[in-house]
């Protein structure tokens, strides 16, 4: 794999200032992101209104839904609210594989006990 | 390689001449910092979720006991929590805004978004308050009865209770016999119908003891009106139960049946809100401590957040970032602001919806 946690030109700033052009699009994505949110916590309110939390298979799935969206939500938080989508392959991986590995790990606990 | 190093702006670089990740050291340290706060907040969901799971009585269901709203009577079901997520969503936004306006060295951009962030967090801990105030304060109150009974619920169903059962009060009854039980005012029974009548205004400021109330405003009494509550119970009121392919919740009691549900109340069992050693909501002590312990970690964090956006927004009005060349820091704050959201999507879903 190549590494790319070293600077190798002096491409790399600090500042990393972007253009005005540059910035309509950022804010394009941003209004996209917020809407998408929005209507997932509308979603994710109006199904915990209408389903009866009742332990039937209905119920259950409903449940494992709202773990799905939840994770989508923080999907798009992480990676583009907190920029971690633009930063280096290498610090990706540093934040996220220990999440990886603790889903995984609860993952296996929840079926084996 | 440190030929190539060379070339870059030595002030951008660490102490060891590189730049891991091509990040700088506070970035990377907020990073680390949020992963290991992240686990935290993961330990404490965690252990909700195993003692939830391995609780014997039902659980309280959270659209049943957060459906108050604010100046509001009524029922709206998850509506302000709800509402509490959507505003930490949009202060989120206008936090990105804020960064973005930074990188393009908009110093009005930045004030403004930083602004609206700090705004927007305020109201967020203000919902908190009310929603912790609210839920201490309870809906009306439960109690234990003694023996077991068979009661017919309004709707026409019949349900088993057992001794030792919770049976709550409605919202209306039960403040109202929570209010008389607190000023010591003297409660009778006509019927079906609870009468209250008040202890004398002057003394409810009174910090005598009950003995000395009565004695003090015993002749405001006979000029006070007397008040008149139907009694109304609810069985299941914050669960749900599941039976014969029927759900059991909220079922409201009143008249006979609920005489003779209150005819069984056992004494010094009635449980108003919630504190840290009891709570009308479920027969889980658990339920309520956690509440407390998940959303208060999580509002100290937000609480936090709006200090820390305060100081770099008036950093920002002052111009510092503007002399310093970059905007960075309103970089990193935000991290921790995003972070704040981040966790509330968990809790939300952990506590609220599942």
């Amino acid at each position: 794999m190549e590494r790319d946690d070293l600077i190798v030109n002096d491409s790399y700033s600090v500042s990393s200032n972007h253009s005005e052009e540059a910035g309509k699009g950022i804010r394009k994505k941003i209004y996209k992101v917020t809407a998408l949110l929005t209507i997932i916590t509308i979603v994710e309110i109006f199904m915990g209104v209408v389903f009866k939390r009742n332990g039937t298979f209905m119920w259950e799935s409903i449940k494992l839904a709202f773990v799905i969206l939840t994770l989508v939500k923080a999907a798009y938080i992480v990676l583009v609210f907190m920029h971690l989508g633009d930063e280096r392959k290498n610090l990706k991986y540093v934040v996220l594989l220990p999440y990886a590995l603790f889903i995984l790990y609860l993952i296996f606990i929840a079926t084996t006990e | 390689m440190a030929g190539q190093a060379q070339s870059v702006d030595k002030k951008q670089l660490w102490g060891g001449g590189q730049s891991p990740f091509s990040i700088s050291y506070g970035k990377m340290m907020m990073w680390f910092f949020l992963v290991s706060d992240a686990l935290t907040f993961g330990g404490l969901l965690i252990a909700y979720g195993v003692i939830r799971h391995a609780s014997p009585e039902a659980w309280p269901v959270g659209e049943q006991v957060f459906e108050a709203l604010p100046f509001l009577s009524g029922q709206y079901p998850l509506i302000y929590v709800a509402f509490m997520t959507f505003i930490l969503i949009v202060s989120s936004v206008t936090m990105v805004l804020a960064v973005e306006a930074g990188h393009r060295m908009d110093k009005k951009g930045v004030i403004k978004w930083m602004g609206a962030t700090v705004i927007g967090g305020f109201v967020f801990l203000g919902s908190q308050v009310w929603e912790w105030s609210h839920f201490i304060h309870g809906s009306g109150g439960a109690f234990e009865i003694a023996n077991g009974m068979s009661v017919k619920a309004d709707d026409g169903r019949t349900l088993d209770l057992n001794a030792g059962s919770w049976v709550h009060m409605s919202t209306a009854f039960g403040h109202a016999y929570e209010h008389a039980m607190e000023h010591g005012d003297h409660i009778s029974w006509e019927g079906n119908t609870m009468v209250v009548t008040a202890a004398a205004h002057e003394s409810h400021g009174d910090a005598h003891g009950s003995h000395a109330e009565d004695a003090h405003g015993h002749d405001a009494h006979a000029t006070a009106e007397p008040m008149k509550y139907p009694l109304e119970l609810v069985v299941n009121k914050y669960t749900l139960v599941h039976k014969d392919g029927q759900d059991y919740a909220k079922l409201v009691v009143t008249g006979d049946e609920a005489m003779k549900i209150w005819k069984e109340k056992e004494a010094h069992t009635e449980v108003f809100g919630a504190n840290l050693s009891k709570n009308e909501y479920g027969a889980q002590q658990q339920y309520a401590n956690y509440f407390f312990f998940i959303t208060g970690f999580h509002g100290f964090h937000v609480c936090q957040g709006v200090i820390i956006n305060l100081i770099v927004f008036l950093m920002a009005y002052r111009g510092v970032f503007e002399r310093r060349g970059h905007y960075e820091m309103v970089e990193k704050v935000g991290l921790f602001w995003h972070f704040v959201d981040l966790v509330w999507v968990f809790v939300f879903t952990f506590f609220y919806l599942v």
